[in-house]
């Protein structure tokens, strides 16, 4: 394949990858800033997401569309909810202590993890996406007479995987309204940045904290939903966006949107040029030594605020 | 100290009546497992260790099917020298640290006579050397070329599934012939793959073709159009086998990287083993060709025998379950667990094998095989096992995708199978 068109088809595939990144690392950067929790189980929310869209798939009839769109509603709302009940059962009970948290988070991740192994299976299951038209791109090039349109072999997206990315666009321009332009914002805003002052001031803190990270988990569930048709739901696919949404996370400074959003597309688009032109397992060493490079130069991450 | 042991010594009432208990519930034991006319009363217990869960989860809940139907077919004939078989099943995670551990507990713990069904080739080599140092018989079914090729010891044979290289050998004038001559190949980054990698490159220019490429993928990745642009422009055939729990993602990107102008594929069916071929995003599979090692569709000309192979283990004319037509097995594999536990019957009863001081007898008895007849006891075909190498040879199964079935097109016979023995396990120690 011909470097343009190579380059081409790396971006549409980082894009793709840089969005899904985004929802379910900005779910995870939320949490974080918010609540100071670190959620190990983050990722499992993400397939959870996924297999509750298999399931909801299943179950609605009239069509792989309809059944998509009960599963983008269904989904974040069930694992939202589950998300919310999780925190006010088991980490409100610890007081947040962030030790304890993160080993709590653990032992939710693995029961979690085995609860989906134990009802949904072991296998890997397909969801049919709503619409998925082969879109062949056109290629520029130098001829003899000058400009050139062509068709290069294998140069093609699908409409599915425009959509995700529109889609991913979409939710976190409605999550940035949400915190920046409204009083459930606000008011999350004002639980971020002094706990004890909102409470004094007639905030309820803890149902904002059972809020936040059951929208936390909402959006990695939504992420979760969005990629089953491209991959497909298994019962181990949380590892993977766990780790990466960590690495995103770190790099882009915990707790801050902008960031985890630069950051995000900065690891899925150089994960997919780097593993196109060499190999995955290299844009894997590069995207973790990169958060160790920002650990050591700028502890706060790219866009994060100094510990106060 | 003391007082723990006095306590561990000293029966109290508690543990006296769980004695009981167990001795009662022992009674209640179906006639055969406590009494028959051999010599001991015991059942021949054998280990099979399953890929329950991990990426092999789909092969083993067939194995262990296909495994369950020949040990009931084989009791209701009367067992192994007059003894019942049962078969000990336990979870391996398709995980070889895991797999070596299970055959401990199979040596140590739950007194099996042998173990038995481990398909991936990772976790049989993981495996194996723990069953030599166990001297524990371990029967794999796992298609790879490390048996055959001496990796492993004198403990591990592969008597009910043929090998990689005798497969890929089979294939290769196929492909050339019929396909095209350069052939660019697509494998999963592990000992499995690396025997077609290594075995398919020297096989396709035997038979007077060229590898253009050679792409290796991870076992555990989940999206693969980053790959595809790595094939040549100038690529007439793709080779792929892939295996794991994101085939499908596999095929269907493969599908919309090519759109309309894809080059002739021949895949090895373990990219689609389990997988149905109605699922969407396989379409443009029609008109491709795969290695079956067993008919996954019941072939118009089937023998009798074919079809009571494929009631006992209960799939039906589509290879899917009979009672889950979405449910659809491993046909080309799963085969190997029926005739191995049918050699392993073969090599107890020349053996006389008797108790787990006879297990050097049966690895001797099954090493003196050689022709097996195809019929109840090998329903994939007539075998040829090779005693020094501890590998079978077999016919193998060219099928083409036809409206959504895999026809069978060409059968390629045991001699186009065989090759020059690379070890000699009988002139190892036990």
């Amino acid at each position: 394949m011909d470097f343009g068109p190579y380059l081409m088809l790396a971006m549409l595939e980082g894009a793709v990858m840089a969005a899904v990144l985004a929802l379910t690392a900005s779910g995870l950067s939320l949490v974080f800033g918010v609540m100071r929790v670190v959620n190990v189980a983050h990722g499992e929310f993400y397939m959870l997401g996924a297999v509750v869209a298999w399931f909801v798939a299943q179950h609605v009839g009239g069509g792989p569309a309809i059944g998509f769109v009960a599963a983008l509603i269904l989904a974040p709302l069930l694992v939202g909810g589950l998300a919310a009940l999780a925190d006010m059962t088991i980490l409100k009970r610890i007081d947040y202590d962030p030790e304890r948290t993160i080993v709590a988070t653990i032992g939710l991740l693995y029961v979690i993890q085995q609860v989906a192994l134990m009802t949904y299976g072991p296998n890997a299951q397909p969801v049919e996406p709503p619409f998925n038209q082969r879109i062949a791109l056109p290629w520029l090039e130098w001829g003899d007479g000058g400009l050139a349109i062509y068709f290069p072999w294998g140069l093609s997206t699908t409409s599915y995987k425009l959509f995700v990315i529109i889609a991913a666009v979409a939710v976190i321009l409605a999550v940035w309204l949400l915190m920046s332009r409204s009083k459930a914002g606000l008011i999350m805003r004002a639980t971020q940045l002094d706990g004890e002052m909102a409470t004094a001031f007639g905030i309820p803190v803890e149902r904002v904290y059972a809020a936040v990270f059951g929208i936390g988990a909402g959006l990695a569930a939504l992420a979760g939903v969005l990629i089953v048709p491209i991959q497909q739901a298994h019962y181990l696919m949380g590892g993977d966006a766990l780790l990466l949404s960590f690495i995103v996370v770190i790099i882009g400074g915990l707790g801050s949107l902008p960031g985890t959003i630069v950051a995000a597309v900065l690891i899925g688009m150089s994960d997919g040029i780097i593993s196109v032109f060499f190999s995955p397992t290299l844009a894997k060493i590069i995207a973790t030594l990169l958060v160790a490079l920002v650990l050591v130069f700028r502890p706060q991450g790219l866009f994060g605020a100094r510990a106060r | 100290m003391t007082k723990s042991s006095d306590r561990l010594i000293t029966p109290n009432r508690r543990s006296v009546l769980k004695t009981l208990g167990v001795a009662g519930a022992a009674t209640a034991l179906p006639l055969w497992a406590r009494y028959t006319h051999a010599q001991t009363a015991e059942p021949i217990r054998i280990g099979f260790q399953k890929h329950a869960t991990g990426i092999g989860a789909a092969y083993g809940r067939w194995y262990e099917r296909t495994s369950v139907a020949a040990v009931e077919k084989i009791n209701a004939e009367g067992g192994i020298n007059g003894r019942m078989v049962e078969l000990v099943t336990e979870d391996d995670g398709t995980d070889p640290k895991r797999g070596a551990e299970v055959l401990e507990k199979f040596a140590n713990q739950s007194n099996c006579d042998i173990a038995f069904g481990t398909l991936f080739s990772h976790v049989v080599i993981g495996s194996a050397p723990r069953a030599g140092e166990l001297k524990l018989p371990y029967f794999v079914v796992s298609e790879g070329h490390h048996v055959a090729s001496g990796m492993l010891n004198r403990w591990t044979l592969q008597p009910g599934i043929t090998d990689v290289k005798s497969q890929i050998q089979a294939m290769a004038p196929f492909i050339t012939d019929t396909l095209g001559k350069k052939v660019t190949m697509i494998f999963p980054d592990f000992a499995f793959g690396y025997d077609h990698r290594d075995n398919l490159t020297p096989a396709i220019e035997k038979a007077g073709g060229e590898v253009l490429a050679q792409i290796a993928i991870p076992p555990t990745e989940t999206s693969f159009t980053k790959y595809f642009p790595k094939i040549p422009r100038d690529t007439e055939v793709i080779y792929h086998v892939m295996v794991g729990p994101a085939v499908l993602t596999f095929v269907k990107e493969l599908g919309e990287f090519f759109g309309p102008s894809a080059p002739q594929l021949f895949g090895f069916i373990d990219s689609l083993e389990a997988v149905d071929m109605s699922s969407p995003g396989l379409e443009f599979l029609d008109g491709s060709y795969f290695w079956e090692g067993n008919p996954r569709y019941l072939q118009p000309d089937a023998p009798d025998y074919v079809k009571a192979y494929r009631d006992a283990v209960g799939i039906d004319a589509n290879g899917a379950s009979v009672s889950d037509p979405k449910d659809v097995s491993t046909s080309a594999h799963m085969f190997g667990c029926w005739e191995t536990l049918h050699v392993i019957k073969a090599g107890m009863e020349a053996s006389g094998y008797a108790s787990t001081a006879d297990r050097q007898k049966l690895v001797e008895a099954v090493e003196a095989m050689s022709e097996m007849e195809a019929g109840a006891a090998h329903p994939q075909g007539p075998k040829l096992f090779n005693g020094k190498t501890h590998q079978v040879f077999g016919q193998q199964y060219i099928s083409k995708v036809e409206g959504g079935k895999l026809m069978v097109q060409h059968t390629a016979s045991i001699d186009d199978t065989l090759y020059p023995d690379e070890v000699d396990y009988t002139s190892m120690s036990f």
